[in-house]
């Protein structure tokens, strides 16, 4: 009996160290000069392989940043401080870009929004939404609250809180991955710093999106009107925000009756 | 004669991937065009080759005198994952393209069933050395041979008009499985 257990401790031992010299050997035999860089730059990539940069991984973009001179900000989802750190290693400079969270443009929990049915199928937006006669809650455009952005993101900055998705700003690294999800397309990557931001996607007439949900975007330009700078725009009963032109003000979310704007 | 049957039966009549549906990930991962599927039939082959000797000589010289058979699936496992890990040192050397086009598919070769299949195929058909590394070649010829019928076809499919739904992996799953049909047709042509 213990025999057979010293044998098989001493046979895989003696094939593991057997193989392992070959390899050390093929190792040093084979070697490949890589770009030291290449490793250095994928240490600092955040190495969630989220796809946001357009590389099947870090891997590749780190080996396209060093040998192609791509910017590391194309990666979405790169650290300021480390931006700064890859430059130093590519002996070049790169401004640190401004900060960038993702931004749900609805407000409708379960306790404003009205509901046709209660919908017990698969917990997929896509799926319900195409399927399930638009999804349950009775507004065509927002947020269907069944967590496909959540599931598509990959540093866990999206939860879901009352039928609503919820972005946590300090994790969020606006690599895209949730507005790529989301069916309706209600998930904008925006400044950080933004402050009038509209929290509504209806674009049904007052009347209907307030029936709809209470906190609701009903176009009645207040906001348009309180603007002094030409950045907030009402189109198809929704405003929206040029954050180019807004100034972080206050005067739209100010003037909002339907308190949809900051 | 009996290894020509052997290798004519593993290439074609209990082909892996079509009668025995083993190394289904890399048939279908790594089928996209020929000259990848070539790389990794290639690559493949040469891994199954050297595993069925290898595996022969571990088993019959090593776990048999000591009566540890039963080591043999974590033995072979081994020597696998060994063998991988050279065909990889020795690709990305001597052919970057081809081990960017392979990229995963190349270290999954580790875990391709179909590897450790023909080993243990061999272990239990009792095959001698020669036996064995001749089947492990048929089985990988058999391997090569189905997954670059496939991507032909996958070239093919790719520019003709499929229907959205059936796009990509769908159609490959359909075509697959009229290929297995059409393998069938070669059952019973050889009694081992």
């Amino acid at each position: 009996m213990s025999f057979t257990i010293l044998a098989s401790l001493g046979v895989l031992g003696a094939l593991a160290l057997l193989f392992g010299a070959g390899l050390g050997y093929a190792g040093i035999k084979f070697k490949v000069l890589e770009d030291e860089r290449v490793g250095a730059v994928r240490e600092l990539l955040p190495s969630a392989n989220c796809g946001g940069c357009g590389f099947a991984g870090c891997d590749g973009m780190a080996s396209a940043i060093v040998n192609d001179g791509l910017s590391p900000l194309k990666c979405p989802a790169l650290k300021a401080e480390n931006v700064q750190l890859i430059a130093g290693i590519m002996g070049s400079s790169a401004e640190a870009p401004e900060r960038r969270v993702a931004f749900v443009k609805c407000r409708g929990t379960t306790e404003v929004c009205k509901y046709n049915y209660k919908y017990e199928g698969l917990a997929d937006c896509a799926a319900a939404g195409a399927l399930a006669a638009g999804g349950a809650k009775s507004c065509a455009y927002g947020c269907l609250g069944l967590g496909s952005c959540a599931a598509a993101c990959k540093f866990g900055a999206i939860t879901m809180k009352d039928g609503l998705s919820v972005v946590h700003r300090e994790k969020c690294t606006a690599c895209g991955m949730c507005a790529a999800a989301c069916p309706r397309g209600i998930i904008e990557i925006l400044p950080y710093s933004a402050e009038a931001r509209v929290f509504c996607s209806s674009r049904d007439n007052g009347k209907t999106s307030r029936a709809n949900c209470s906190l609701s975007c009903v176009g009645c330009k207040l906001c348009e009107k309180a603007c002094e700078y030409g950045a907030v725009r009402v189109e198809n009963f929704l405003a929206s925000t040029d954050y180019a032109k807004c100034v972080n003000c206050g005067k739209c979310a100010e003037a909002c009756k339907s308190k949809v704007i900051g | 004669m009996r290894t020509m049957l052997v290798f004519w039966s593993a290439v074609l009549v209990n082909n892996f991937v079509m009668s025995r549906f083993l190394g289904v990930c890399p048939f279908l991962g790594v089928s996209k065009k020929v000259n990848t599927a070539l790389g990794m039939g290639a690559a493949v082959t040469f891994v199954m080759a050297i595993a069925s000797a290898a595996a022969y000589m571990v088993y019959n010289y090593a776990l048999i005198p000591l009566h540890v058979e039963f080591l043999y699936n974590i033995a072979f496992i081994l020597i696998i994952a060994s063998l991988v890990q050279l065909v990889e040192m020795f690709i990305k050397k001597s052919s970057p393209s081809l081990y960017k086009a392979l990229g995963v598919y190349l270290p999954l070769i580790t875990t391709n069933c179909a590897v450790l299949g023909v080993t243990v195929l061999n272990k239990e058909a009792g095959y001698g050395l020669f036996t064995s590394i001749i089947n492990g070649v048929g089985a990988a010829l058999g391997f090569t041979l189905a997954i670059t019928l496939l991507a032909g076809i996958r070239e093919r499919t790719a520019r003709n008009d499929v229907p959205p739904c059936f796009q990509d992996f769908p159609i490959t799953l359909i075509t697959a499985g009229l290929m297995s049909i059409a393998f069938l047709g070669f059952s019973n042509l050889i009694k081992l």
